[in-house]
């Protein structure tokens, strides 16, 4: 515990260093603006910007990548408040009080509380993963095999279970990330499969251009068919409204905790910041003596979405950190990017890398000081972005994005999959399938196929591994659970109905 | 939420129709995946389970879900939805395919001026812009990019014979 804090103390004064100061803001700026345009989100963003930081240390290249990521989670309440139009899936909950309060004239309130309790949320989250990563990761170092793919199974279970999506359409999307993962070499015999003998599939799919084609791409398409015009409220923020919201804060300290409780408990599941800004939403009206009022126009409509979204947000890299398991699809490009650094994922990231892990952590604390500094003096200058039109935006975009793929390989095939993935993002998108298991599913792919065929080569092929002690056997039955839980609930739900069959079936 | 904004968006193709086409073509690569790993022996070979033994299972899970999502879409009613007015399939394609030509002439023009020439084509067409705006526009940003990767973070991208040219 107190090496913990010692290690916590270095990675402060690494992240302190002048060009990590820098490089910290730059990531932010850019975060935001990735978060507030449309078609670029936070793992399209960090995955575009990736190949920028092949050539800095890795620990410079996490604080800036990570920065990123917080500047997209507070620059989607920047759009939510002031256009009604969410830059990111999690700020939808944003702009169902957001907006209101923006067209009432209280813009600089809504987005100075928005601001204020995404900062809360990610700190409350930071400090959780301050204290508990390090004991998680001790732990998971005793995993053998069998334990470690009844993790990535709960995780990958967790999302046919959580996700808003029909559960097979979920199941169909993960397993073609699986199954584009495997294109390529076999990496425990060293065989080529699936390559059906073209050249260019020798490598598999890399997830960078999925992200960028899926998201990036995909993004762009329904934002042109939706025809966007984007008509904004302006933004005034000064010091004086800073001030005044700041003071009415603290009356809704309950609110806060229970938002940030309820996004770091979805953070870690990998279904992600969306699902908690949403609960976290509506558990505040259901509870709230103000619950009528929401929609209208609500400070604690604001409070709750963005302070959960933060949080899972950032509770999301915990698992990412701890156990290799990310639990975002932008936790899950920033894994990708330590596998490019030539780290390891996973608990003995805790033991080798101990500076790297540190001076993450301490990033999160300061990236998310500055970018709360940051946003609260720009937010007019971010929102002047917004009125650029969507076509002058669109192909400057579209050219980022090629740009970014190219990049990851430079290889000008790759920039031709980010369009089919693209193109077939949308379609995907249109059709109700879940994206981000199938991200999940390219990255993990592997190291899920790995860690399942050892735990078979242990037992001679017995299935029987998966149960064969309490860690393993709790952890794959809460799998089972989980991705049994629609059918679960409807069993459920029809047992009630059953009992109360006074009542009139819809 | 998105398909009831749909509906009243004039005709277009069925959304029916087209989210058969997904399953249907998901359901394929689910074969696909099937021969490959078959290819490949899904057995138990001499260090443990062959290569393609996992995707094996995989391929057939896709397979299995696809079907269940094909009977579940034409058991449920079809509430005659479009998946997009034929204007908005317009816009989209208006995005697709200048992007499709500008992905296939970047190994031909480099990146550079490809990108000039997608955002000048795209600002004029599409945003209706006046040339007076958008070629400055077109020809700043690659220029800015150019400094950006090429100058600062050191990362070369395609070039074509302009840059040559021009000496780099």
């Amino acid at each position: 515990m107190f090496d913990d804090i010692g290690n916590l103390m270095h990675g402060f004064s690494v992240v302190m260093q002048p060009h990590n100061i820098v490089l910290m803001v730059v990531g932010i700026v850019l975060g935001v603006i990735v978060g507030v345009l449309p078609g670029l989100g936070g793992a399209n963003g960090v995955a575009i910007l990736l190949p920028l930081t092949f050539s800095m240390s890795p620990t410079s290249a996490i604080i800036m990548l990570s920065c990123i990521y917080w500047g997209a989670l507070f620059g989607g309440a920047i759009t939510s408040i002031l256009f009604n139009i969410p830059g990111e899936p999690w700020s939808v909950a944003t702009t169902f009080d957001g907006y209101p309060m923006a067209q009432q004239g209280r813009a600089g309130e809504a987005l100075t509380a928005a601001f204020t309790s995404s900062f809360v949320g990610a700190l409350f989250a930071v400090i959780m993963i301050t204290l508990v990563a390090p004991l998680v990761a001790s732990f998971a170092l005793r995993f053998g095999p069998a334990e470690i793919f009844s993790v990535y199974f709960l995780a990958f279970c967790s999302f046919v279970g959580l996700s808003k999506e029909p559960p097979f359409k979920t199941v169909a999307s993960m397993m073609i990330g699986f199954a584009l993962g495997a294109v390529g070499l076999d990496q425990m015999t060293g065989q080529l499969r699936l390559t059906f003998g073209f050249e260019t599939l020798l490598g598999g799919f890399d997830f960078l251009i999925a992200v960028i084609g899926l998201f990036g791409i995909g993004e762009i398409l329904l934002t042109m068919e939706e025809g966007l015009s984007f008509r904004g409220k302006s933004a005034k923020i000064d010091l004086k409204i800073v001030v005044q919201t700041w003071k009415q804060l603290p009356r809704y300290w309950m609110l806060s905790l229970r938002s940030c409780l309820i996004g770091c408990w979805m953070g870690i599941s990998p279904a992600g910041a969306t699902p908690a800004s949403f609960m976290s939403y509506g558990i505040a009206k259901r509870i709230s003596k103000r619950g009528h009022n929401f929609g209208k126009g609500e400070i604690e409509g604001v409070i709750a979405p963005e302070t959960a979204a933060h949080a899972a947000g950032t509770a999301a890299l915990l698992p990412m950190l701890a156990l290799g398991v990310p639990g975002s699809p932008t936790a899950a490009v920033l894994l990708g990017g330590l596998l490019i650094w030539g780290l390891q994922p996973g608990p003995l990231l805790f033991v080798e890398q101990t500076e790297f892990v540190w001076g993450l952590i301490a990033s999160m604390y300061m990236g998310n000081i500055v970018g709360l500094i940051v946003v609260l003096t720009c937010v007019p200058l971010f929102a002047a972005i917004l009125r650029i039109p969507f076509s002058v935006i669109a192909p400057i975009i579209l050219v980022l994005c090629a740009i970014g793929a190219y990049t990851v390989n430079n290889n000008t095939f790759d920039v031709v999959m980010m369009l089919v993935f693209g193109v077939v993002g949308y379609f995907m998108k249109k059709a109700n399938y879940p994206l981000a298991p199938m991200v999940l599913a390219i990255v993990l792919g592997d190291k899920a196929e790995e860690s399942f065929r050892q735990s078979l080569l242990g037992s001679q092929g017995n299935l029987g591994v998966f149960f064969s002690n309490w860690l393993v056997g709790t952890v794959m039955t809460l799998g089972l659970i989980a991705l049994f839980w629609p059918i679960i609930q409807n069993g459920l739900a029809r047992v009630r109905g059953s009992i109360g069959s006074a009542r009139p079936v819809q | 939420m998105s398909e009831s904004a749909h509906e009243t968006g004039g005709t277009g193709p069925s959304h029916r129709s087209v989210e058969a086409g997904v399953a249907v073509a998901a359901g394929i690569l689910g074969a696909i995946t099937v021969i490959g790993s078959l290819r490949v022996g899904i057995g138990w070979g001499d260090e443990g389970p062959k290569a393609g033994f996992f995707p094996f299972y995989i391929g057939l899970i896709i397979v299995f879900s696809s079907v269940v999502n094909l009977v579940q879409l034409f058991a449920a009613a079809n509430n005659n939805a479009v998946f997009a007015s034929w204007g908005q399939i317009h816009k989209v394609l208006s995005v697709v395919v200048p992007t499709a030509i500008y992905v296939a002439i970047i190994p031909y023009s480099g990146i550079y001026v490809a990108s000039a020439l997608l955002i000048g084509l795209f600002m004029i067409w599409l945003g209706k812009y006046r040339a007076i705006v958008a070629v400055p526009t077109a020809i700043a940003v690659p220029i800015f990019f150019f400094v950006t990767f090429e100058r600062w973070f050191l990362v070369p991208l395609p070039k074509g014979p302009l840059e040559k040219l021009l000496g780099f």
